[in-house]
C-alpha cells in the first residue's frame, strides 16, 4: 500500500495551508475591534481602575503591534490552548471546551448515525419506487425537512412532548439524576451520561439521559436527513440505469440483490463525499437545537456567548467548527481513496 | 439573410439572445413540473402580501412601519380575536401586523443578501475565471477557506464583530454567501472563454473589459442568477435563525424569527392548558416554513439547470 501512504501524506500536507487560512480568517474577524476594545475583553468589569489598566494591557499583549506580529502571537497562544476568557461562563475558553464537549458529542453519536441511516433508507425507497407513492411521500418528507426552521421544529416538539405530554423534558439530566452524577460514588469515565450510566450500572441515569436526548436527536434527524436522501435518490437512480445493473438483471439476479449488492454500493460513493456538508449542517443544527432544549453543550454556549458579546467564545467556536470541517473532509478523502484506488493513483 | 447581417452589426435578435433563450427554458421547466408551479404560487402569494402590506395592515401614521404596534404593556399574550386575527404576543405586539410586515422584512433581507452576495461573487468569480493565474489562485483559496465554516456559525462570528442588528445580519450573510456565486461564475466563465466568438472578439482587438462584459458574462451568468434567486429561501431561514438567537432584529421589529424568539417564554402554555399560547410560535413558524418551502419547491426543479447533461441547446 505504498500508494496509499503517499496519498495520505500528501493530503495531510495539503490541509496545513487550509487550517492556516481558517485561522487567519478567524483572526481577521477579531481585528474588527480596536486595541482598546480587545484589551477590554481581558479586563472585564472594573470602572476607572480598569480604564487605566487597558493601556497597560495593550502594551503587555502587544495589541498595538503590526498585524502580522499580532497574528503570530495569537496563533502561538491558540496552539498552546490559550483561547482567552469566556465572560459568559466566567471561565477560560479552553476549560469551557473541556467541560462542554461531552454534551455535544453525546447528541452527535446518536443523531449522526440516525441521520445517515434514515437518509439512505428514504433515498433508497424513493429511487426504487420512482414516481410512485413511496417516492412522493419521502420526497415531500425531504423537502419539508429541508424547509423547516430548526428552531421552530424544536419549539413545536418541546410544546407537544414536554408542555402537553411531559414525556421528554429539556436540559441534559433531571435534578435527581444530577445529584447521582455529582455524588461521590459516580465514576465519570467519558462525561457522556448514557455511556457512563452503563459503566456505572445505573439504569435510572441511563433512562433519564436518554429521555433528555430524545427530542434534540429527533429534531436534528428531522431537519438533517433531507440532504442525504436527495443525493442517495438521484445517485441510486443513476446507477440503476447503468449497464452493469442491466447485465446483472438479464443474468437473472433477483432484483433485491441487484439493488443491494450492485447498485447501492456504487450509489453510496456520492453520499460519502457529502460528509463535509453534513458536518457543517450538523454543527449549525446543534447550535440551534441545544439552545432551544437548553442542552448545555458547545452549541448552547456559542449561541449564548454571541448574544452576550462574549467574543473569544464565539471565535473559538468558529475556529473549532472550521477545524472539525477540515479534518472530517480529510478523513472522508482518505476513506474514499481506500475504497476507490483510482483516486490515490490518479 | 437579415439575421446574419444583424449579427455582423453586433445586434442579436431577441429570440437568439442567451438570456431570452434561458428565460423561455426556465418558464418551460416551471410549466412541466407541478411542484415548482406550487412553489411559484407560494412565492407569488408572499410577494403580493409584501407589496400590499400597507393596505393589509395599515401602519400608524408617523411611525416606523416595521415596528409592530403595541396594544398595552401586559406581558401575557392574548389569543386570536376579531380585533387581532393572530392574537398578540409578549408585550401586546399585534401578531397579524408583525407577520404581514415580516413578509416585507423577509423579502428585503433575502433580496439584499442575495443581491449583495451576487454582486461580490460574480465580480470576483468573473475576474478569477477570465484572468486566471495568481488572482484566480488567491480568490479560489479564499472561497475554500470560507467553505470550511458552517454559514450560520461564521455569520454569528461576523455579527458579534459588527454588532447585533438586522443590517449587520444582512452584511454578515453577504460576506458568508458570495463564495458560492464566485465559484459558479468562475466555472461558467471558464467554459465560455474557450468559445469561438470570444476568440473572434479578441482577434479584432476588443478590450478585456469589453469581452468580459459584452461576451463572456452575458453567456455565463444566467445559471448563477437562477441559483442565487432560489437561495433567497435559505438565506431568509438563516437570517431568521440569527434573529431567533437574539442577534438580528430588535424586540418589537416585524420579523418572523424575532416573533418566534419573543414566544419562547410561552411555549409550555399554562397549567391545565399546555397550548394556551400556541399562536405565538405556530403562526410565525408557518409563515417562515411556507415561505422557505415555496422557494425550495421552485428550486427543486432547477437544481439540474447546472447539470450540463440535462440541458438542451
Amino acid at each position: 500500500m505504498g500508494g496509499m501512504r503517499t496519498y495520505i501524506i500528501r493530503r495531510l500536507l495539503l490541509i496545513i495551508p487550509t487550517l492556516l487560512g481558517v485561522s487567519i480568517l478567524v483572526f481577521s474577524v477579531s481585528m474588527v475591534f480596536s486595541p482598546e476594545e480587545r484589551a477590554a475583553l481581558y479586563v472585564g468589569e472594573g470602572g476607572f481602575k480598569a480604564a487605566a489598566r487597558i493601556q497597560a494591557i495593550i502594551k503587555k499583549y502587544g495589541l498595538d503591534q503590526p498585524v502580522y506580529v499580532q497574528y503570530y502571537n495569537w496563533l502561538k497562544n491558540v496552539l498552546q490552548g490559550n483561547l482567552g476568557w469566556s465572560k459568559s461562563l466566567n471561565i477560560p475558553v479552553a476549560r469551557a471546551f473541556t467541560e462542554l464537549w461531552p454534551a455535544s458529542v453525546e447528541i452527535a453519536i446518536y443523531a449522526a448515525p440516525l441521520i445517515v441511516i434514515t437518509g439512505i433508507v428514504l433515498g433508497r425507497i424513493s429511487a426504487v419506487h420512482r414516481d410512485r407513492w413511496p417516492d412522493h411521500i419521502s420526497r415531500i418528507f425531504a423537502i419539508v425537512g429541508w424547509s423547516l426552521p430548526t428552531f421552530w421544529s424544536a419549539i413545536v416538539l418541546l410544546a407537544i412532548f414536554y408542555g402537553a405530554l411531559g414525556w421528554f423534558p429539556p436540559g441534559r439530566l433531571s435534578p435527581e439524576a444530577q445529584s447521582i452524577v455529582h455524588s461521590a460514588e459516580w465514576v465519570s469515565y467519558t462525561g457522556l451520561y448514557t455511556i457512563d450510566a452503563i459503566l456505572n450500572r445505573n439504569l435510572f441515569v441511563f433512562v433519564d439521559a436518554l429521555r433528555h436526548l430524545f427530542l434534540p436527536v429527533l429534531n436534528l434527524v428531522i431537519v438533517g436527513n433531507a440532504g442525504i436522501m436527495r443525493v442517495m435518490r438521484s445517485s441510486l437512480l443513476e446507477e440503476l440505469h447503468k449497464e452493469y445493473v442491466m447485465a446483472a438483471r438479464t443474468k437473472g439476479v433477483p432484483e433485491k440483490a441487484v439493488i443491494n449488492k450492485h447498485a447501492m454500493r456504487n450509489a453510496m460513493i456520492p453520499v460519502v463525499t457529502m460528509a463535509g456538508v453534513l458536518v457543517a449542517g450538523f454543527l449549525t443544527g446543534l447550535v440551534i437545537t441545544e439552545t432551544v432544549f437548553e442542552f448545555k453543550g458547545l452549541g448552547y454556549w456559542a449561541a449564548h456567548a454571541a448574544t452576550q458579546l462574549d467574543f473569544p467564545a464565539v471565535l473559538a467556536f468558529a475556529l473549532f467548527s472550521g477545524i472539525v470541517f477540515v479534518v472530517s473532509n480529510l478523513l472522508v478523502d482518505i476513506l474514499y481513496a481506500y475504497l476507490d484506488p483510482r483516486i490515490r493513483l490518479g | 439573410m437579415a439575421g446574419s447581417k444583424e449579427k455582423e452589426l453586433g445586434r442579436v435578435p431577441l429570440r437568439e439572445r442567451a438570456w431570452f433563450k434561458e428565460l423561455v427554458f426556465t418558464l418551460k421547466r416551471i410549466r412541466e413540473s407541478p411542484l415548482s408551479l406550487a412553489g411559484l404560487t407560494i412565492v407569488a402569494f408572499f410577494a403580493i402580501i409584501a407589496i400590499f402590506a400597507p393596505l393589509i395592515a395599515p401602519p400608524q401614521p408617523g411611525r416606523d412601519p416595521y415596528v409592530m404596534p403595541r396594544h398595552g404593556y401586559l406581558a401575557t399574550p392574548k389569543p386570536p380575536s376579531d380585533e387581532f386575527p393572530f392574537g398578540t404576543t409578549e408585550g401586546q405586539y399585534d401578531m397579524f401586523y408583525g407577520c404581514i410586515w415580516g413578509t416585507r422584512t423577509a423579502f428585503r433581507v433575502g433580496l439584499l443578501v442575495v443581491g449583495g452576495a451576487l454582486a461580490i461573487g460574480v465580480t470576483l468569480g468573473a475576474l478569477s475565471g477570465y484572468f486566471g493565474g495568481i488572482l484566480d489562485e488567491i480568490i479560489m483559496r479564499i472561497t475554500d477557506i470560507m467553505y470550511a465554516f458552517p454559514g450560520l456559525i461564521l455569520a454569528m462570528a461576523f455579527v458579534t464583530a459588527f454588532g447585533v442588528g438586522l443590517d449587520n445580519v444582512i452584511k454578515a450573510l453577504i460576506l458568508v454567501g458570495w463564495p458560492t456565486y464566485a465559484r459558479l461564475t468562475r466555472a461558467g466563465v471558464l467554459q465560455v472563454r474557450q468559445e469561438d466568438y470570444v476568440e473572434a472578439a479578441r482577434a479584432i482587438g476588443a478590450s478585456n473589459a469589453r469581452i468580459l462584459l459584452k461576451h463572456v458574462l452575458p453567456n455565463s451568468i444566467y445559471p448563477v442568477v437562477i441559483v442565487s434567486t432560489l437561495d433567497i429561501g435559505s438565506m431568509v431561514l438563516t437570517a431568521a435563525a440569527l434573529s431567533f438567537l437574539g442577534l438580528g432584529a430588535p424586540i418589537g421589529y416585524a420579523d418572523w424569527g424575532q416573533l418566534i424568539s419573543m414566544s419562547r417564554n410561552w411555549i409550555l402554555g399554562e397549567a391545565g392548558n399546555p397550548f394556551a399560547y400556541w399562536h405565538t410560535y405556530t403562526i410565525p413558524g408557518i409563515f417562515i416554513f411556507t415561505f422557505v418551502l415555496g422557494w425550495n419547491l421552485l428550486g427543486d426543479a432547477f437544481r439540474d439547470i447546472l447539470d450540463p447533461t440535462l440541458r438542451r441547446r
